[in-house]
C-alpha cells in the first residue's frame, strides 16, 4: 500500500504513531527500568526515569530468595510439553481433514472449536476431582495434559488452514508417480508444511505459557509455573517493587521476544482463519 | 479402493484428537451436570442427595447473582468498547505511512504478550498504587489527591488493565483487515473528492464490519472468562465480582460444589450464545 504522501504528513504520522506506541509500551518499559533500581530509588518521589544507579541485585534476590529457575523450568516444560504433544496429536488429524476431506469434516473442525469455548470455571470442580483422585493435583504432568486439551482445537485449526495451502495436485502428482503414503508425508509434505507448524508451535507456547486459569488452580508449591509464581507477590511484605519488577522481566521476556517472531500467526491462530 | 483405504486411513489420523476432546469435553461437562443436581458439600457432610432445580433456582435468586451479572456485562462491555474503538483507530493509524512502521507494531502488539497475572500486578502497584503508583505522582504534580484506583474506581481499573491487554488484540486483526482493503477504491473516492470522514464511514468501516465482528465475538469468550486479572487485584472485592469469579468462589473457597456447578451451567450456556454466532461466521469462512 505505497500511496504517495507528503513529508510533511509523513513526519506528522510517524510522529503520533511513535507517541501512541510508546505510550502503549510504557508500562512494560517502567516494569524493565524499575527492575533495575534499589528499593529505594524503585518508589522515589519524583519517579527515577533513566538517571540512577543501574543495579542487578534484584535479579539476584528473586533469583535466590524464590528460586526463580525452578518456576521457569516448571514454564518451559508445561508449555513446551503440552505444545510439543499437541501438535503431534493435531498434525495427522489436520492433515487428513485438509487432504481427505469427507461430508463431517466441516462439522468436526467446528465441534472441536466449540470444545474451546467451553468457560474453565464451569468444569472447574470435575477437573479438580478428576486430579485428586488420580493424583494429578500440582503436578508438572497434570498441566501439561490439560493446556495440551485446552489449546489442541487452535492447533488443530491452524494446521489445517496452513495444510489446506497446499496445493492437492503435488500429492496427487506423487501418488501418480508411485509414491507410498509414507513417502508422500515424509518428502513432499513435510517440507511445505514445516513453516506452517513452526507458526502453531511458536503461538502455542506464547498461549500456553500465559495460560491463568488452570496453573493457577491446579497448582500449589511443587509444579507452579511463573504465572502463579508472579500471582504470590500480590500479598506482599515491605518494599518489593524493584523485585516485582525483576520477576516479572523475567516471566515475560522470553516470550515477549517469541510473541514478536509471531505476529502473524497470532491473526490467523486466533481467529480460527477467519482472518488472514 | 485407493480411496477407500485412504479414507479408513484418515479415520484413524483423526481418531486420537477426536477421541481426547471429545473426552475433555463430555466427562467434566457430566461431572457437573450431575453435580449441579446435588447438595454436595465436599468438607461438611460431602454427597447430600438429590436435590432437582434447588441449585439452579438458589444460585440465581443469591444476593450476588445478579450484580455479578451486572459485573460481567460492564467489564465485558466496557472492554469491548475501549478496544474496538482504539482498535479501529489504531489499526488506520497504523495503515499510514510512517518511518519505523515495523517498530510501531512491535510496540503496539507487546501488552498482549505479557502473561495476566504480570500485567494485573505491575498495574495495581506501580501505577495504581494510591500512594508509590505513577499514577499518584501524577496526579500531585497537578496539584490533585491522587485516587485510590482498585477501591473507589475498582470497575474502571479492571477495565482498564484488561483494555491495555486486549488492544493489540483488536488492532493487530483490524489491521490484517485493513491491509486487505482494495487502496485503488480508496483513492478512488479521494480524488472524487470524498472528505476523510464519509471515506472511513462509507468504505473503510463496513470492509470492516465482518473483522469487527469477529473481534467482538473472540474477545467475549475471552473476556467472560477473566479471571487472573482480578484473583491478584481485588480478589473480587469492591464489586468487582464476575459471574466467573463467583462461581471459583462458590466451588473452590466455599466448597459448594453443588451451587457452583448450577453456576457453572449457566456460564457455559452463556458463552454458548455467543459462540453459536462465532461458529456461522467461521463455518461460512469454511465453505468459501
Amino acid at each position: 500500500m505505497a500511496r504517495a504522501v507528503t513529508t510533511r504528513r509523513k513526519a506528522l504520522n510517524t510522529l503520533i504513531a511513535w507517541s501512541i506506541g510508546l505510550l502503549i509500551f510504557f508500562p512494560i518499559l517502567w516494569t524493565i527500568l524499575t527492575s533495575f533500581k534499589t528499593e529505594a530509588q524503585a518508589i522515589n518521589d519524583p519517579p527515577l526515569f533513566l538517571f540512577f544507579d543501574w543495579t542487578l541485585e534484584n535479579y539476584a534476590v528473586v533469583q535466590e530468595r524464590s528460586d526463580y529457575m525452578r518456576f521457569l523450568w516448571n514454564s518451559v516444560i508445561i508449555a513446551g510439553g503440552s505444545t510439543v504433544i499437541g501438535i503431534l496429536i493435531a498434525v495427522p488429524a489436520a492433515w487428513s481433514m485438509a487432504f481427505v476431506p469427507s461430508k463431517r469434516t466441516k462439522d468436526i473442525l467446528l465441534w472441536m472449536l466449540s470444545t474451546k469455548m467451553l468457560p474453565a470455571v464451569g468444569v472447574l470442580y470435575p477437573i479438580y476431582l478428576l486430579f485428586i483422585e488420580l493424583g494429578l493435583l500440582d503436578t508438572r504432568v497434570g498441566l501439561t495434559i490439560v493446556l495440551m486439551l485446552i489449546n489442541l482445537p487452535i492447533i488443530v485449526w491452524m494446521l489445517y488452514t496452513y495444510f489446506k495451502e497446499i496445493p492437492g495436485e503435488i500429492l496427487e502428482a506423487a501418488r501418480m508417480d508411485g509414491a507410498a503414503l509414507k513417502e508422500e508425508i515424509l518428502y513432499i509434505l513435510t517440507p511445505m508444511a514445516v513453516p506452517g507448524i513452526a507458526s502453531t508451535l511458536l503461538l502455542n507456547i506464547i498461549l500456553a505459557w500465559n495460560e491463568a486459569f488452570w496453573t493457577l488452580n491446579l497448582t500449589a508449591a511443587k509444579a507452579a509455573p511463573l504465572t502463579a509464581f508472579i500471582a504470590s507477590y500480590s500479598s506482599p511484605e515491605g518494599l518489593f517493587y524493584a523485585k516485582l519488577s525483576a520477576a516479572s522481566t523475567m516471566a515475560i521476556a522470553p516470550i515477549l521476544i517469541l510473541g514478536w517472531f509471531s505476529q502473524k500467526q497470532l491473526v490467523r491462530g486466533l481467529t480460527f482463519g477467519a482472518v488472514k | 479402493m485407493a480411496t477407500q483405504h485412504s479414507r479408513s486411513a484418515a479415520r484413524i489420523m483423526m481418531a486420537p484428537a477426536v477421541v481426547l476432546l471429545l473426552g475433555w469435553m463430555l466427562i467434566p461437562l457430566t461431572m457437573t451436570l450431575y453435580f449441579s443436581f446435588k447438595k454436595y458439600l465436599p468438607l461438611r457432610g460431602g454427597d447430600l442427595g438429590w436435590v432437582g432445580f434447588d441449585n439452579y433456582v438458589r444460585f440465581v435468586s443469591s444476593s450476588a447473582f445478579w450484580p455479578s451479572v451486572q459485573t460481567t456485562l460492564i467489564i465485558v462491555g466496557g472492554v469491548l468498547l475501549i478496544t474496538v474503538i482504539l482498535g479501529v483507530l489504531l489499526a488506520i493509524l497504523l495503515d499510514q505511512p510512517l518511518w519505523g512502521q515495523g517498530i510501531v507494531r512491535i510496540l503496539v502488539i507487546a501488552p498482549f504478550f505479557v502473561m495476566p497475572t504480570v500485567s494485573a500486578l505491575v498495574w495495581k502497584n506501580m501505577f495504581m498504587d494510591p500512594v508509590n503508583g505513577l499514577f499518584a505522582h501524577l496526579w500531585k504534580f497537578f496539584g490533585a489527591q491522587p485516587v485510590e484506583w482498585l477501591s473507589d474506581a475498582p470497575l474502571f481499573s479492571i477495565i482498564m488493565i484488561v483494555s491495555w491487554q486486549w488492544l493489540p488484540f483488536a488492532t493487530l486483526i483490524l489491521l490484517t483487515a485493513i491491509q486487505s482493503l482494495d487502496s485503488e477504491q480508496l483513492e478512488a473516492s479521494e480524488m472524487d473528492g470524498a472528505p476523510p470522514l464519509s471515506r472511513f464511514g462509507y468504505i473503510i468501516l463496513p470492509h470492516l464490519s465482518r473483522a469487527i465482528t469477529i473481534v467482538v465475538l473472540i474477545q467475549t469468550i475471552f473476556l467472560l472468562a477473566v479471571f487472573a486479572e482480578i484473583f491478584v487485584t481485588t480478589q473480587g472485592s469492591f464489586g468487582t465480582r464476575t459471574l466467573t469469579y463467583l462461581i471459583f468462589q462458590r466451588v473452590l473457597e466455599s466448597q459448594n460444589v453443588g451451587l457452583g456447578s448450577a453456576g457453572g451451567v449457566y456460564a457455559i450456556i452463556l458463552a454458548n450464545i455467543v459462540a453459536i454466532f462465532l461458529m456461522r461466521i467461521v463455518g461460512k469462512n469454511l465453505d468459501s
